[in-house]
C-alpha cells in the first residue's frame, strides 16, 4: 500500500527486457570496434605467425629445426645479438643522462618556454630517419663540421674518426632515441605535483635534498618508461647502423636484412626475427616486475 | 609553558610574527597591498577573505614560497624575509596535503627529522607519537594512498608540527573534507593548538572555519587587512559592508541621521550608547537576531514591521523573508523548536520583527 492508502500501481517485471538490452549494447559496442581489430590481425598477427612459421621450415618447406640450429651453430649470431644489446644499453643509458637533464629542464620552465623546446625536441620527428641519418654523415665525416670545429677550436689536432663506426653509430642512434625518452620523462615530471616540492623544502630540504628525496623518486617512473621504449626500439634499428656503421656495426635488423637479401633464405631470418622477438617479450616481462606495463606505454605519468 | 597531556610533547618557545609593509604585485595585479600584520605568539589567527584576496599570498610569503617585492617579515627577533623555505623551520598543512606517495605514513612524517640528522629509529618514534596525538596511532605503516581524505589531513598535520616547529602555516587545511568531519577537525585543530601553543596562521575562505577555530581573524580583500579582531567582534561588528557580507548572511537596510539620531524609515534606531562610525547609512540586521513579535507584543529595541514574502524550512532553522514598506527585504531566522513553529506567520501575514540595541550595528557603505 502506498502511504496515502491507495492501491500500488502495477509494477511490470522489466528484467528479461533490460537483459537483452545490455546483450544488444555489448554487441554494438563489439561491431564499433571490430574494423581496429581486423586490421590488427591482419597486419600484426598475420605476418608475426607467418614469419613464425618460416623459422620453422627448412628449405623444401619441410617442418625442422634447422633455422634455429644454425642461429646455435654459427658463433656470428649470437656476437650479432650481443652487439645489438650492447649498442641498445648504451644509447639508452647516453640518452637517459641527457634525456633527464632535458626534461628536468623543460618540466621546471614556464609552459610557454616548455613549449618552444618541446618543438625542438619533436622537430625530428617531421623528418625521416634516412634524411636525418645522412644529416649525421655528412656531419661526422672526416672533413665534416664537426672535426672542422674542433680542430679550428684547437680541440683535436687529426680528424677523429667519428663515422663508419660504433661512435657515428651510437651517436646516430641517442639523436633519433632521444625523444623517445624525452616525452614519457617529460609526462612524468609535469604531473609532479609543485607541492611536493614545496612541502619538502619547508620540512627542511635544501634544493638538492628535495631532488634526490622527492623529485628523482616521483620520476623514476616515466625514466624507466621511456629507457624501455628507448631499448626496444633501439634494438630493432636498422638505417642508422647501416649508414653510420658503415658495414662494421652489424644489428640484429642489418642481419636479418642481409640473410634475405644477399642469400634470399628466408627461413635463418625468420628464426632470427623470432629470437629477437622473443628476448624483447622477455625483456618486457622482466621490466613489467619493476614497473607497470600500462604506464609505460599509457604515457608514464 | 605546559601542557596538559603532552609531558613528551615539547616544542620550542612559539615565536611571534611582525610583518611590515609587504607588498607583491603579479605584473599589474597588487596581491598584497603594503599588508602590516602582528601575529602574537601561541596566537592561532586566521586569515579569511574571498578568493584572489590575495591570503593565500601572504601565506607563501611567510613560507618563502613568494617573493615580495618590498617589506619585512620578522619571526620573533630574526627577519626572514630573504631566508630560503628550508632554512625557516615552519611547519605548513597544505591544501592539497602534499603527502609523498612514495613515502610510508610514518616514513612522511619522520621525513622532516631525517632532514635534520635525528636517527632512524628515534625518528620513527617520534613519527608514531605525532601520530598517536593527531589520534591515528598504529597507522604508519600504511601507505599514503590508503588513507581517507580525514586521515590525510591528520597525518599533513602530524608532519608538519612532528619536527616541533615554532611556527605553524595552515592554507586551506579542511577544504577537501566533507561537512560533517570539516567541522570535526576544526574543534580538534583547535584543541591541538591549545595543547600545543604554537604559534599558527591559517587561510581560509571559510567563515565558519574562521569563527571556530581563531583567536584573531584577518579580513583580506584586495590585498589589504580590512579588519582584524576577535571571531565575535568581526561577526558583531564588522568593519565595512564587505566583512559584514563575507562573515556571515546580512540585509542591509538604509538609515537616515538626524542630530544625534538615526532612522530607519520614520522609525527612530534604539542605539543605546553603541560606537558608530564616522558617515554611518547602513543597519545591519543578521537574520538571527531578528525576533519575532507576537501580537501585541512589547519589545526592546526596534521593531521592523512589514510582510511575509516566503517561509523556507531548512530542518535546523526556518528563514522566514520579509518585505518592509521601504521596498527592502530582511530575512528572519527562526528556531524550529515545536512551539516556534505552531506559532509561524503565513505568507502574506504583517509581522513585527525586533532588533535588541546591542545587536544593532550600523556601518558605512562602502560598496562601490
Amino acid at each position: 500500500m502506498r502511504p496515502d492508502g491507495r492501491a500500488p500501481l502495477e509494477a511490470a517485471d522489466n528484467a528479461a527486457a533490460l537483459a537483452r538490452d545490455a546483450r544488444a549494447e555489448r554487441w554494438r559496442l563489439f561491431g564499433l570496434s571490430l574494423p581496429a581489430l581486423l586490421l590488427i590481425v591482419l597486419v600484426m598477427v598475420v605476418p608475426v605467425g607467418w614469419l613464425f612459421l618460416l623459422s620453422f621450415q627448412d628449405e623444401d618447406g619441410a617442418l625442422s629445426l634447422a633455422n634455429y640450429r644454425r642461429l646455435i651453430e654459427q658463433p656470428s649470431y649470437g656476437r650479432i645479438l650481443f652487439a645489438s644489446f650492447e649498442i641498445s644499453l648504451m644509447v639508452t643509458a647516453i640518452c637517459a643522462v641527457l634525456g633527464y637533464a632535458l626534461a628536468y629542464l623543460m618540466s621546471q620552465l614556464p609552459p610557454r618556454r616548455a613549449g618552444l623546446l618541446m618543438l625542438g625536441v619533436l622537430m625530428p620527428f617531421w623528418t625521416s630517419i634516412l634524411v636525418r641519418t645522412y644529416a649525421w654523415l655528412v656531419l661526422l665525416q672526416r672533413d665534416g663540421i664537426v672535426n672542422n670545429l674542433g680542430i679550428g677550436l684547437g680541440l683535436w689536432r687529426a680528424p677523429l674518426v667519428l663515422v663508419y663506426n660504433m661512435q657515428g653509430t651510437i651517436i646516430g642512434l641517442v639523436h633519433i632515441m632521444l625523444p623517445f625518452l624525452v616525452l614519457p620523462l617529460y609526462g612524468a615530471m609535469r604531473a609532479i605535483d609543485r607541492d611536493y616540492v614545496r612541502a619538502a623544502a619547508n620540512l627542511g630540504a635544501s634544493p638538492v635534498q628535495v631532488f634526490w628525496h622527492v623529485f628523482l623518486p616521483l620520476s623514476r617512473a616515466g625514466l624507466f618508461a621511456g629507457a624501455t621504449i628507448t631499448f626496444i626500439l633501439c634494438l630493432g634499428s636498422y638505417v642508422t647502423p647501416a649508414v653510420l656503421g658503415g658495414g662494421k656495426v652489424v644489428m640484429a635488423a642489418n642481419a636479418v636484412a642481409t640473410d634475405v637479401e644477399m642469400y634470399f633464405s628466408w627461413g635463418p631470418a625468420s628464426a632470427f626475427g623470432v629470437v629477437l622477438l622473443a628476448v624483447t617479450a622477455l625483456l618486457l616481462l622482466i621490466a613489467s616486475r619493476f614497473a607497470r606495463l600500462d604506464r609505460i606505454f599509457g604515457g608514464g605519468a | 609553558m605546559t601542557r596538559p597531556g603532552s609531558a613528551a610533547w615539547s616544542s620550542g618557545e612559539a615565536l611571534p610574527i611582525q610583518v611590515r609593509q609587504v607588498t607583491k604585485t603579479y605584473g599589474r595585479v597588487v596581491a598584497l597591498d603594503h599588508v602590516d600584520l602582528d601575529v602574537r605568539s601561541g596566537e592561532f589567527l586566521t586569515l579569511l577573505g574571498p578568493s584572489g584576496s590575495g591570503k593565500t599570498t601572504l601565506l607563501m610569503v611567510l613560507a618563502g614560497f613568494v617573493r615580495p617585492d618590498r617589506g619585512s617579515v620578522r619571526f620573533g627577533e630574526q627577519e626572514v624575509i630573504r631566508l630560503a623555505p628550508h632554512r625557516r623551520g615552519v611547519g605548513m598543512v597544505f591544501q592539497s596535503y602534499a603527502l609523498f606517495p612514495h613515502l610510508s605514513v610514518a616514513e612522511n612524517i619522520a621525513f622532516p627529522l631525517k632532514l635534520r640528522g635525528v636517527a632512524r629509529s628515534e625518528a620513527m618514534r617520534r613519527a608514531e607519537e605525532a601520530l598517536a596525538l593527531v589520534q591515528l596511532p598504529g597507522l604508519g605503516g600504511r601507505s599514503v594512498a590508503a588513507l581517507s581524505g580525514g586521515q590525510r589531513q591528520r597525518v599533513a598535520l602530524a608532519r608538519a608540527i612532528v619536527f616541533e616547529p615554532r611556527i605553524l602555516l595552515m592554507d586551506e587545511p579542511l577544504s577537501a573534507l566533507d561537512k560533517q568531519l570539516r567541522e570535526h577537525m576544526q574543534i580538534e585543530l583547535r584543541r591541538l593548538h591549545d595543547r600545543l601553543g604554537i604559534t599558527t596562521v591559517c587561510v581560509t575562505h571559510d567563515q565558519r572555519e574562521a569563527l571556530t577555530m581563531s583567536d584573531r581573524i584577518a579580513v583580506i580583500d584586495h590585498g589589504r587587512i580590512v579588519q582584524l579582531d576577535e571571531p565575535r567582534r568581526v561577526y558583531d561588528h564588522p568593519a565595512t559592508r564587505f566583512v559584514a557580507e563575507f562573515v556571515g548572511e546580512s540585509a542591509f537596510l538604509p538609515v537616515r541621521r538626524s542630530g544625534e539620531a538615526y532612522y530607519l524609515g520614520e522609525t527612530p534606531l534604539r542605539l543605546d550608547g553603541q560606537a558608530v562610525p564616522e558617515g554611518a547609512d547602513l543597519l545591519m540586521v543578521r537574520p538571527e537576531r531578528l525576533r519575532l513579535l507576537a501580537e501585541g507584543e512589547a519589545a526592546d529595541g526596534t521593531v521592523i514591521a512589514g510582510a511575509v514574502r516566503e517561509i523556507v524550512y531548512q530542518g535546523d532553522s526556518v528563514l522566514v523573508q520579509v518585505a518592509l514598506a521601504g521596498g527592502q527585504a530582511v530575512a528572519a531566522r527562526i528556531g524550529s523548536a515545536h512551539g516556534a513553529m505552531r506559532a509561524l506567520p503565513a505568507v502574506g501575514d504583517a509581522v513585527r520583527l525586533a532588533l535588541a540595541p546591542q545587536d544593532a550595528c550600523l556601518l558605512r557603505d562602502d560598496a562601490a
